[in-house]
């Protein structure tokens, strides 16, 4: 018995997923459909300008001097106005009042109509309480979803460099996976690198892994010897700035076994001679780092407006930060797991909502922001990067029956029978299956009858 | 070496971490509990650089692309 009351006590406590997403959107006005807003206030702006025709008219014969200084004192006046709805009315709403009012011929009165009847409109467009938010996000993004390629595959601006696009994306960015299929990052230079080429191509020295196999024109293995020969490419190794040498120390590093050089070739002579050890020996002596950051393989650079960006393929954005020459307030990766570990989880919200919002663009599909904005929202809300599936946000509902409904049902239902789970039935879709009202729109509307009162009352 | 500050990167908005009084003036303002804020955690970068410890309720201004500029806040919680 005492179980079950616990559980039922934790059951409640995450309050449904659905009511949130609608107080979230309703405390936060000042995300909602500004083109509405806009609309309004243009047609309102014609109308009242319409009238002030004769007033113009008179204007127009006043001296310069006095039309500039009228100028000047309409903006202190238009700002003080503006002032006074700070609180309630967005920046980007107040920015464009100003901008658009300020042009405008108006006396007071006609700015103060305009702003109070565009701050009505934006009420109006608010999101009220009751709304399913989640639902129409979820709809929103899901329909073009439809729609997207299932496979595409091509390039982001760079050539050569593939970077995995439409729904294969989507689905990766949803599901927070911790390693992208294409992990690539975007890094721009600071002052003194990114004019020239030459600087540029410096820091691609400074960050480019290279390992033995990139320097390696043949690795052999000389039975007779019990040797690995290694020719290295002088003309490769000179680009990338390393000598013979300098392979042979690092590869002493490795204590495979005696290293001696030989021209162009090192020659490495193992302890062991047991076949599968070679083997692996092999990888090793290929795979070793000699310069540049464990991860980034390959590095792209290309000019962009004026000034060479860097285009990496792989991703280290730890690292990456410390390197020199490189602005690090604008590196981006499009791995979103490493941003929520070194910039935090505001940071990863934001990657987030960008990095979807950019795959659907890409596709020409026209999804509104806050849609993706509220996902992001919903995925970083406890603070880690959750995945929206069935590990994540939909898993970790507090309804049985809303959990048994998404996916893996029988399980859900078996673990909630044998462990004696309530449902409080607070969720819309446990009142669907159950057949009651749901908690949405006028039916987020409870009673609570106040027993004191009444008692007193009586 | 000298280590990064992650608070002066463009991804990261701006963090303040919020007085006893406006908390309970917040808490107020939305007739919630703390933990119903959206959460953070003692190890995320920002709060280790900041210095926020469980409990605190963070402020976080970011800027926009809809709105121009949103506040929202954060409960730290351990973790």
């Amino acid at each position: 018995m005492a179980k079950r009351k616990i559980d039922k006590k934790k059951a409640a406590r995450p309050a449904p997923k659905e009511k949130p997403k609608a107080k979230k959107t309703a405390t936060k006005p000042k995300a909602e459909r500004p083109e509405k807003i806009q609309k309004a206030v243009t047609k309102v702006a014609k109308k009242v300008a319409k009238k002030k025709s004769p007033v113009r008219a008179e204007k127009v014969k006043g001296k310069k001097k006095e039309a500039k200084a009228e100028q000047e004192l309409k903006v202190t006046a238009l700002d003080k106005l503006l002032e006074a709805y700070k609180e309630v009315l967005p920046d980007s709403l107040i920015a464009q009042l100003k901008e658009k009012l300020s042009k405008l011929e108006l006396d007071e009165g006609q700015m103060k109509a305009i702003i109070e009847e565009t701050h009505k409109a934006y009420v109006k467009a608010l999101v009220e309480p009751g709304e399913a938010a989640g639902t129409v996000a979820a709809q929103s993004v899901g329909e073009p979803g439809t729609q997207m390629t299932l496979r595409t595959f091509h390039y982001a601006g760079v050539r050569e460099l593939n970077v995995t696009l439409g729904l294969p994306r989507l689905i990766e960015i949803v599901d927070a996976r911790r390693i992208p299929s294409t992990p690539t990052m975007t890094l721009r230079l600071d002052d003194e690198h990114k004019g020239s080429l030459e600087k540029a191509k410096e820091v691609v020295a400074r960050i480019e892994r290279i390992a033995v196999e990139n320097v390696a024109k043949s690795i052999e293995y000389d039975m007779v010897n019990a040797s690995f020969i290694i020719e290295i490419d002088e003309e490769i190794a000179q680009d990338k700035g390393i000598e013979v040498d300098f392979v042979a120390k690092s590869l002493e590093k490795l204590k495979i076994g005696k290293v001696d050089v030989e021209g162009n070739s090192i020659i490495i002579t193992p302890e062991t001679t047991a076949p599968e050890k070679i083997k692996r020996l092999r990888e090793r002596i290929l795979d070793l780092r000699l310069k540049g950051l464990k991860g980034i393989k390959r590095v792209l650079i290309q000019k962009e407006g004026g000034e060479y960006v860097l285009h990496t393929d792989g991703s280290n954005l730890a690292a990456v930060l410390l390197i020199k020459g490189i602005d690090p307030h604008r590196i981006y990766t499009n791995n979103v797991s490493e941003i929520a570990d070194v910039l935090g989880i505001e940071a990863a919200r934001a990657a987030i909502i960008k990095e979807a919002f950019q795959v659907l663009d890409q596709q020409g599909l026209d999804v509104d922001v806050r849609h993706v904005i509220l996902v992001a929202d919903l995925m970083t809300s406890t603070g880690r990067i959750r995945q929206i599936g069935r590990h994540g946000v939909s898993g970790e509902k507090s309804s049985v029956l809303a959990r048994a409904a998404f996916e893996v049902t029988v399980k859900h239902l078996l673990d909630a029978a044998s462990h004696g789970e309530e449902d409080a039935l607070e969720g819309v879709t446990e009142n669907v299956i159950v057949g009651q009202s749901i908690p949405l729109g006028t039916g987020i509307v409870e009673l609570f009858m106040r027993f004191s009162k009444e008692r007193e009352g009586a | 070496m000298v280590k990064f500050d992650i608070l002066s990167h463009e991804l990261v908005p701006k963090f303040f971490i919020l007085s006893k009084e406006e908390v309970e003036a917040l808490r107020h303002s939305y007739g919630i509990r703390k933990e119903s804020l959206p959460w953070i955690r003692r190890s995320d970068p920002v709060c280790k650089t900041i210095g926020a410890r469980p409990g605190d309720v963070l402020k976080i201004e970011r800027s926009s692309e809809v709105a121009g500029r949103t506040v929202v806040y954060r409960y730290v919680v351990p973790g």
